[in-house]
């Protein structure tokens, strides 16, 4: 019998990591991401697993990682002011390749912002937060019932990839109560990490190796215990002992950064809804494409052709796919709350004759489906300009 | 102990260290050798975390699960470690700089919570790595990179803070003690609870350059002639005591460390 649920967002970002098989979490609370923690500190312990709030968001990051490396799959959750604390530590793990899952629950910004107001603002952050050339995975659901079944596929990618994932939700995702009908065991596929008795004995572990494995897939990660691994945030060979050689620095860094870019049509992952004949692109995100998607269904009972692309891979951008609709179309509009983060991303895939309109909001109010309809009343009574 | 003992604890052919010759670290790193060999403890079961400056290398030169972390957050890597994986000994290796500035926070908020790690800290009184700058246990008036007209600061006494925040196993010991040093190194290991180890330990480099002892025996002979035991100190007077290195331990105490009452908790629960 098919389960109908009833959750909130930030519920549903705690069960589905715990689905995933996450049982550590290290946080410290902040509107509006609060609940996660909440749901972690009731559930982990029934299921052996571990809560803890940490004295800061730095502690909780490197906490994470900590638990990570040891062998078991680990979360924590924040918003805006905490992510920023946490940049350094992601970035550790990035150079670590350490599987971790960060959910970042916006909210207005800069600096305590809106608090309670939800934002797309840290679209950026995101993928650049942490210093030096890296590449990451973050992705971004638009209902309760994606943040349940995405965030398992966080926790697949961060594994596979042996890289941190940003895990994006907004104000109103995290708050708002939404039914499923919760996936069963053959709905829902987990990657497993490899245990100590899985290594032989006599098998030297070199956490960083390439050799063997088809490069840029990085080898998995073994649980700590047999394989006795150092890890380091300095540049390091393949044992992980810190290395200043320029040769190692420069394969290296080109290795963290291709073992995603080179994947990126296989970790892509986005929606469409009406796009075969669309002549206006609508592309939006997150709680942001709901409103996006409704106005696509009141123009096209116009019958003006619109169509909606839906990045759920914010980072790496859909590109491929992304690319081939901008070629088709005439006009496209991006939307989001925030001052074009994303338009910057999408605008370097376009061809020059493509007219572009960008709505943008960060008043902490939703983008309207009207306003969305708005733009496109305007592409087509040609009021705005070629990019 | 026969130096030769201990090798097979080391990743040798990652020698030699970074070291510069005559640093303390050295010392501390051996201490903490002969404490694991007498402890006889599985090289796969224990796991070394460290933060980043001159002490906080060497992990990388350590033949057990090592973790060479970020600048003030070893504490808070390690308790993911020890919450994760609880069979583990999780030792912290950092120095004053990176466990009592930019980790300070850390550092108190894992002595409140008795969480099961053994902290040692290299304390040199100075940033090594970066140069010598002042550090948050460089002594009023000593001299250093960043307080070229002596420092004006009071230090924090590591004991104290541990003591105050919660620590249930503190000692103190210099790198001129070494038999002391690796008793308190191997009874910290052993505590249940969190431990914290302040080892005064030499930057000849820096700390003594600045301050007229440039020669690692010169800094050795003022942690002799200045060290007086716990015991000792405690019949001396406030002013008596002024400048020295009071050496001992200084609490060993049986508490429920953090894990053991998050399985109580995980019990509860579960209905158990
Ligand atoms: C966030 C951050 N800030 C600053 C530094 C630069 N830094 C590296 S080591 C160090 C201090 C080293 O002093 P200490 O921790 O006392 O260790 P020692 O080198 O004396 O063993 C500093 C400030 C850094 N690596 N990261
Ligand atoms: S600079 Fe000081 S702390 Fe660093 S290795 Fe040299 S003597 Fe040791």
């Amino acid at each position: 019998m098919p389960k109908m649920v009833l959750m909130q967002g930030d519920e549903a970002a705690a069960l589905g990591a715990i689905r995933a098989g996450c049982r550590f979490y290290a946080g410290y609370p902040i509107t509006p991401a609060s609940e996660i923690a909440e749901v972690m500190s009731r559930e982990l312990p029934k299921v052996g697993g571990v809560f803890i709030q940490m004295e800061d968001e730095i502690a909780s990051a490197a906490a994470i990682i900590g638990a990570s490396l040891a062998g078991v799959k680990s979360m924590t959750a924040t918003s805006g002011p905490g992510f920023s604390l946490m940049q350094e530590a992601i970035g550790y793990a990035v150079m670590t390749e350490t599987p971790t899952v960060f959910v970042n629950v916006m909210r207005g910004g800069p600096s305590t912002g809106l608090p309670t107001k939800p934002s797309q603002g840290d679209i950026m952050q995101a993928r650049w937060g942490t210093h030096g050339d890296h590449a990451i995975i973050a992705l971004y659901p638009s209902s309760v019932q994606e943040i349940y079944k995405y965030i398992i596929t966080a926790f697949n990618l961060a594994e596979k990839y042996r890289t941190p994932v940003v895990f994006l939700m907004d104000e109103t995702l995290g708050h708002m109560r939404e039914n499923f009908i919760m996936p069963s065991e053959r709905e829902v596929f987990i990657y497993n990490r490899l245990r100590e008795e899985q290594i032989k004995e006599e098998e030297v572990f070199l956490p960083y190796e390439t050799e063997e494995y088809a490069e840029p897939t990085p080898q998995p990660l073994v649980e700590m215990g047999k394989a006795r691994f150092h890890v380091s945030g300095l540049i390091h060979d393949e044992a992980g002992f810190p290395m200043a050689n320029p040769d190692i620095a420069d394969r290296l860094v080109r290795r963290l950064v291709e073992k995603i870019r080179l994947h990126a049509d296989e970790i892509s992952i986005y929606d469409e809804y009406m796009t075969e004949d669309a002549e206006v692109l609508i592309i939006a995100y997150g709680i942001t494409a709901r409103s996006a998607m409704r106005a696509v269904k009141i123009a096209r009972n116009d019958r003006i052709k619109v169509g909606l692309f839906r990045p759920i891979t914010i980072w790496p951008v859909p590109r491929t796919r992304l690319k081939e609709l901008l070629s088709r179309v005439n006009s496209v509009i991006i939307a989001e709350m925030n001052l074009g983060q994303y338009a910057h991303e999408v605008l370097s895939l376009t061809k020059n004759d493509v007219r572009v309109k960008l709505v943008n909001k960060v008043n902490g109010e939703l983008i309207t489906p009207q306003e969305i309809l708005d733009a496109v009343t305007e592409l087509q009574s040609g009021i705005v300009g070629y990019y | 102990m026969k130096t030769k003992q201990l090798l097979k604890y080391l990743r040798i052919d990652r020698w030699p260290t970074v070291w510069c010759p005559g640093c303390g670290n050295g010392i501390i790193l051996k201490a903490f050798l002969e404490a694991v060999d007498q402890l006889k403890l599985k090289k796969d079961r224990i796991a070394v975390v460290s933060g980043i400056g001159c002490s906080s290398r060497a992990t990388g030169y350590l033949d057990f699960n090592t973790m060479h972390t970020l600048h003030g957050r070893a504490i808070a890597f390690a308790t993911g470690v020890k919450l994760a994986r609880p069979e583990f000994k999780v030792i912290v290796m950092g120095g004053d700089g990176d466990l009592a500035s930019i980790g300070g926070n850390h550092f108190i908020h894992a002595c409140r919570r008795n969480i099961d790690l053994t902290v040692i800290v290299f304390n040199n009184m100075i940033y090594g790595m970066t140069g010598g700058q002042y550090s948050p246990t460089t002594p009023e008036e000593e001299y250093a990179s960043t307080a070229p007209y002596g420092h004006i600061e009071k230090p924090f006494d590591i004991v104290k803070l541990a003591l105050s925040a919660g620590a249930t196993y503190v000692a103190r010991a210099t790198v001129y003690h070494y038999n002391l040093l690796v008793r308190y190194i191997k009874e910290a290991i052993e505590h249940k609870g969190v431990s914290v180890v302040d080892v005064i330990s030499n930057c000849h480099t820096y700390f003594g350059r600045y301050n007229g002892m440039p020669e690692p025996y010169q800094m050795l002979e003022y942690f002799k002639t200045n060290s007086v035991t716990l015991q000792k100190a405690q019949t001396m007077s406030e002013e008596e005591l002024e400048g020295k290195i009071v050496i001992g331990q200084f609490r060993k105490e049986e508490k429920p460390c953090y894990m053991d009452c998050y399985r109580e908790l995980q019990k509860k629960a579960q209905g158990r």
